[in-house]
């Protein structure tokens, strides 16, 4: 086999057996912390005769790695189970949410990453210049605030003193994708911000890194114009770094969704997580969590492959 | 007299540092060189580190690296001032009319691209031949220069070729748009000595062939000697001495020189061997955990009391490794060794604490064998107070005397390693290790990263401090100028294995065997034409057979 | 080294954050969970900063609120420093199973990210001071086991250290003498950087109704009580908002500085 191939299967094989760990932590951990779920449900003056037959009714008296393995075999099969506080089926509701949280991280990466390669290229390109330690100084303040606080600024400038949009962020099936549009920008701005400044700063090292090794004064010893050292040389060795930055930034605006959305009232899955974090609805909250946590290695696994191939070393063994 | 190719007159460069803590500072490197280089003519640049000669060879282009800017002088090529050109002036100067050879071809190579596409680079971005005519000359050079499967050789990545042959192919990327000169800066230093010379006599006749003059680049006199028509020598920036390549070899009028062409003179006797031993290793095998590889396999030698072995090899022979055995680092699978009468543990964290005293270490660099954040009354009264329990004023009293017997004297016990210099650094590490009063010291490549001059300034410490410690060294080393100024025997490692193995003039004596043959005939010999000889010599041995 | 500018500025502004944090009950104008005006008044010269949803001083708030804040935050930093750097030590010079065992417990840990781990967690436990602390340092520990070990590892292997093993220094010795000293720079910066790590953190739970509790008052607490004015044009909510940028970007600016100073190991005193 080739060793690309095998690298790449271990690599799969690895991320599904993390997977696999995450959601056996997920639940297993959290069962395993004090705290009473029949009791959340019932309430502190529930009746011992009243927690003992929830109990039963839920199965909580089995013995934990049962109930992890059924809950497991529901996940495989995309049957989640029912929330706790209103009994409405969990797979359901993520389906309705998670295109929306896609739709807005989409909206958010499609701007950001090539801003942040344009402009981590031009930070690296006058390193130490006035166009990169402009944009350093404002990378460091973005960098420096949290999401949600990055948005109220937004917010205050762009709803009141420029009124150019609304503070709320509501989309709903049978809009136009337009209208989507608008009603996200806000939400995506900030989501920009925030990302823009990591992805930026490293794009910024990994370039800087490549252009300090011997090849690149090699080619310039050669009489190398300096557009092709960079887009011949620097380019090709560089594209492993960058993805690798780009992903990581990507798994990182997974978590700035979930306060985004908080934020802007926007329904999608972050927001119906923080609600049931808040009711303390568990079977909700695990599920949610094992999506967001399979999204976020799923991204993980893809920089590693991409590295994979960008490493001419693996690509042409000897 | 027709226009020299190159004339450099009165060249001054400086740069600016920045030590940490402090201020920037601007400082000079070279101050105001000159000299001319004919068309077709080799100029050796000589020079201990420091000495500015790759700064000047880059000077040729035009070419400052990491902060080096030229400050003053003029740099014609061909008639031209170079460093009144324009950007584009400057790549066409880049590539068509001169081109450069780096020490480590292996960094300077693009991992992402083929040999053959880097090797053609400038003649098809500056428009110099086509594709099939620039491919054509590349194969040329590559058969020229000895390198395997000339045809298919460009198609190779860098990282799926040997070191030698990296280096040949920069050669050949150097020569492939027919400049005029050829920058070489220490193409050879980073090559094993057997793989050295035969890079070396590729690229002496690849020079002969093209008529291409060069500006050759080292700190190895001897190596520069076989290649250079003229050598100028330099030193902290100043030229010393220039002068035609006999001139220098066999009549240098300036001390510096003189000392720079005795070097390694230094007159050994030979001590008997005596009935008992210091330290003997028997059948000694060894490999790393993980690994289905023996690294040493079988090693048994001896060494005396107030003797030094040395023991000699090329990378990946196991030298090393030997050391790391005798400490009890890395745990032998099968063998003893004896050390003063009694078995060692084959684990270091089982040895008793006089075992580990009596067997001290002296390592290749310095710099990281200290620890950064210690003192030098730290570094050497830390064995004192471990293994004695030395304090207060008797600690210092014996850090003074070590320091004296080390020819530091005072005012160094408050010193940080990093305000010494290289020598002086190995000098303290020597006296960490006398501190605990050992029977035997191992020096691994002690002296492999210093200069010339430094390095024999230690090899003499050396072997006083054995007249007067009366302590045995295992000398680990691959360099056999070294061995012959120090050893009393000498084991010869080849792939884990010795080789070869007895008394220094038994085994620098014929009959030898095929590999201390090809070691031994591969040290460059500080005389014109030593090259020549052996090239010639292996010829007619490999026609023979 | 001299301090640059933006280091004078870093360290006069968090050395602010921290005395007012220190002096609260002396210099805040009004008590904590007073109403004394109307709702959403505008700065003045008795409320400097206005008044927030219920009416209460929001300059009176912010001091008091930046107690708990940089308190929490330093505890729990605090601990992830001491829990990282004591494992990350020990997983660098111990090795073997050691070592592989705490590395893939960290890894699994950091294959989540830490905030919706610790949504998952904080849906189980009660909501109280301890738990914060504990869940925040805990979770933000991984990040300094790994630089500890990556520091570590990469002075373990120099000759210093190997020198001193073979002189048959205790693991003591090797841990506090030899690799401490040469460690610490790194670490003293990342202590800055997981700071504001946790300042930022607790202030994103506390905003999502999830950290500090009613009638304690935190920085992001008070973003969210006071969000709601922001449609009406009130700016109370950004004045909490401000203090939380203002201290994260002083302390990044001192680390910064901190980080600059010392990336070299060469000696020297005022090393």
């Amino acid at each position: 086999m080739h060793p690309l191939l095998k690298l790449v299967i271990q690599r799969l094989a690895l991320g599904f057996l993390l997977l696999l760990v995450v959601s056996a932590v997920i639940f297993l951990g959290v069962e395993a912390l004090p705290g009473d779920t029949a009791q959340a449900i019932l309430g502190q003056s529930a009746t011992p005769q009243a927690l003992a037959n929830l109990r039963e009714q839920m199965g909580l008296n089995d013995p934990p790695l049962t109930r992890y393995f059924d809950w497991l075999g529901g996940v495989m099969t995309g049957d989640l189970g029912k929330s706790l506080t209103n009994g409405a089926d969990i797979a359901q509701a993520i389906g309705q949410r998670l295109g929306n949280t896609l739709f807005l991280a989409a909206c958010a990466a499609v701007i950001s990453v090539p801003l942040a390669l344009i402009l981590g290229l031009i930070a690296a390109r006058y390193a130490g210049k006035w166009p990169d330690k402009v944009i350093s100084a404002i990378t460091l303040t973005t960098i420096s605030l949290p999401e949600f606080v990055a948005a109220y600024f937004v917010i205050y400038l762009l709803t009141q003193v420029i009124p150019l949009f609304q503070p709320v962020a509501m989309v709903f099936p049978g809009m136009s994708f337009g209208a989507k549009l608008h009603a996200v920008a806000l939400p995506v701005i900030v989501l920009v911000m925030v990302v823009l400044a990591h992805m930026m700063r490293m794009t910024r090292a990994a370039i800087l890194n490549v252009m300090q090794s011997a090849y690149i004064e090699t080619a310039e010893l050669k009489g190398v114009r300096p557009m092709q050292i960079i887009w011949r040389h620097a380019f090709p060795n560089a594209i492993a770094p960058i993805v690798s930055v780009v992903v990581l930034n990507l798994a990182y605006l997974v978590v700035g969704v979930v306060v985004v959305e908080v934020v802007f009232g926007y329904n999608a899955l972050g927001q119906f997580l923080v609600d049931h974090v808040t009711k303390r609805d568990l079977p909700v909250v695990q599920a949610v969590g094992l999506v967001f946590a399979g999204v976020y290695i799923m991204l993980n696994i893809l920089a590693d492959v991409i590295a994979i191939f960008a490493n001419p070393r693996l690509r042409h063994p000897k | 007299m027709a226009e020299p190719l190159l004339d450099v007159r009165n060249l001054k460069i400086g740069a600016t540092v920045y030590p940490p803590g402090e201020p920037p500072e601007d400082i000079t490197i070279v101050h105001g060189v000159s000299f001319t280089l004919e068309k077709g003519k080799v100029l050796g640049l000589i020079g201990e580190s420091g000495a500015g000669k790759s700064t000047i060879g880059l000077s040729s282009m035009a070419f400052g690296r990491g902060g080096v800017r030229i400050t003053g002088g003029e740099v014609f090529v061909n008639g031209r001032d170079i460093l009144k050109l324009d950007h584009g002036g400057l790549r066409k100067l880049r590539g068509d009319e001169v081109t450069y050879v780096a020490q480590s071809a292996a960094a300077s190579f693009n991992p992402a691209k083929t040999l053959m596409e880097q090797v053609i680079e400038t003649c098809l971005l500056h428009g110099l031949c086509d594709r099939a005519e620039a491919e054509k000359r590349a194969v040329t050079f590559f058969r020229k220069l000895g390198l395997p499967n000339p045809e298919t050789f460009g198609n190779r990545y860098p990282h799926q070729v040997s070191g030698g042959q990296l280096q040949r192919a920069m050669t050949a990327m150097a020569l492939c748009p027919k400049p005029d000169l050829v920058v070489f800066d220490e193409p050879t230093t980073a090559l094993d000595v057997t793989t050295q010379i035969d890079v070396l006599a590729a690229i002496k006749e690849a020079i002969r062939d093209t008529g291409v003059a060069a500006l050759y680049i080292t700190h190895d006199l001897a190596v520069v000697a076989q290649v250079a028509d003229h050598i100028m020598v330099l030193r902290h920036g100043k030229k010393v001495e220039y002068g035609t390549t006999k001139q220098i070899i066999e009549d240098p009028h300036e001390d510096y020189t003189k000392a720079l062409v005795s070097v390694r003179s230094i007159e050994h006797e030979e001590k008997r061997p005596t009935p008992a031993p210091v330290l003997k290793i028997e059948n000694v095998t060894a490999r790393y955990r993980g690994t289905n590889f023996d690294v040493l396999k079988n090693i048994s030698v001896d060494l005396h009391p107030g003797q030094t072995l040395a023991v000699v090899g090329e990378s990946g022979s196991g030298k090393s490794t030997l050391a790391r055995v005798i400490t009890g680092l890395l745990p032998p699978s099968a063998g003893r060794i004896t050390f003063a009468g009694r078995e060692l543990s084959r684990e270091q964290t089982a040895r008793k604490r006089d075992d580990l005293r009596e067997l001290q270490m002296i390592y290749q660099m310095a710099d990281v064998a200290m620890n950064p954040r210690h003192t030098v009354g730290t570094i050497i009264g830390r064995p004192l107070e471990f293994y004695f329990g030395l304090k207060g004023d008797a600690k210092k009293k014996r850090i003074q005397e070590l320091l004296d017997e080390i020819e530091m004297g005072k005012g160094f016990i408050d010193r940080y390693p990093a305000e010494l210099s290289g020598g002086q650094k190995q000098r303290v590490c020597i006296a960490r290790a006398l501190a605990a009063k050992p029977k035997m010291i191992i020096c691994d490549e002690v002296t492999s990263a210093l200069d010339p001059l430094v390095a024999d300034g230690i090899l003499k410490l050396l072997l006083n401090l054995q007249k007067i410690e009366h302590v045995a060294y295992l000398f680990i080393t691959h360099d056999l100028a070294t061995v012959k100024a120090i050893a009393d025997s000498i084991a010869v490692m080849y792939r884990g294995q010795v080789v070869r193995y007895g008394s220094k003039s038994d085994v620098l004596a014929p009959p030898f065997d095929d590999y201390t043959d090809l070691l031994l005939s591969s040290v460059p010999e500080m005389r014109l034409g030593w090259l020549e000889e052996v090239i010639a010599h292996r010829k007619m041995e490999s026609a023979g057979n | 080294m001299k301090l640059t500018l933006s280091a004078t500025i870093g360290i006069c502004l968090t050395a602010l954050f921290v005395l007012s944090a220190i002096f609260a009950p002396w210099i805040a104008p009004y008590p904590l969970d007073l109403a004394v005006g109307g709702v959403w008044e505008d700065p003045s010269s008795q409320y400097w900063l206005g008044t927030d949803t219920i009416g209460r001083d929001i300059l009176s708030r912010l001091i008091y609120g930046g107690q708990i804040t940089i308190f929490v935050a330093l505890a729990s930093s605090l601990l992830a420093f001491s829990l990282g750097a004591f494992f990350g030590f020990l997983a660098a010079v111990k090795g073997g199973w050691t070592d592989q065992i705490l590395s893939r417990i960290v890894d699994m840990m950091m294959a989540i990210p830490s905030l919706i781990v610790a949504l998952v967690i904080l849906s189980v436990l009660p909501l109280n001071l301890t738990v914060l602390i504990f869940v925040m340092g805990i979770l933000d520990s991984t990040r300094v086991f790994r630089l500890a070990r990556a520091v570590a590892m990469d002075i373990a292997v120099m000759d210093y250290v190997e020198a001193a093993k073979l002189r048959g220094e205790g693991q003591g010795w090797v841990i506090f003498r030899e690799i401490l000293p040469n460690a610490l720079s790194p670490l003293v910066a990342e202590f800055g950087l997981r700071f504001i790590f946790a300042v930022l953190f607790i202030s994103t739970l506390s905003f999502l109704g999830l950290g500090i509790q009613p009638p304690l008052a935190d920085w992001g607490g008070m973003v969210k009580e006071n969000k709601d004015g922001l449609i009406y044009g009130k700016a109370a909510a950004l004045m909490p908002a401000a203090a939380i940028a203002a201290l994260a970007i002083s302390v990044n600016l001192v680390a910064d500085w901190v980080l600059g100073r010392t990336t070299s190991l060469k000696g020297g005193r005022g090393g």
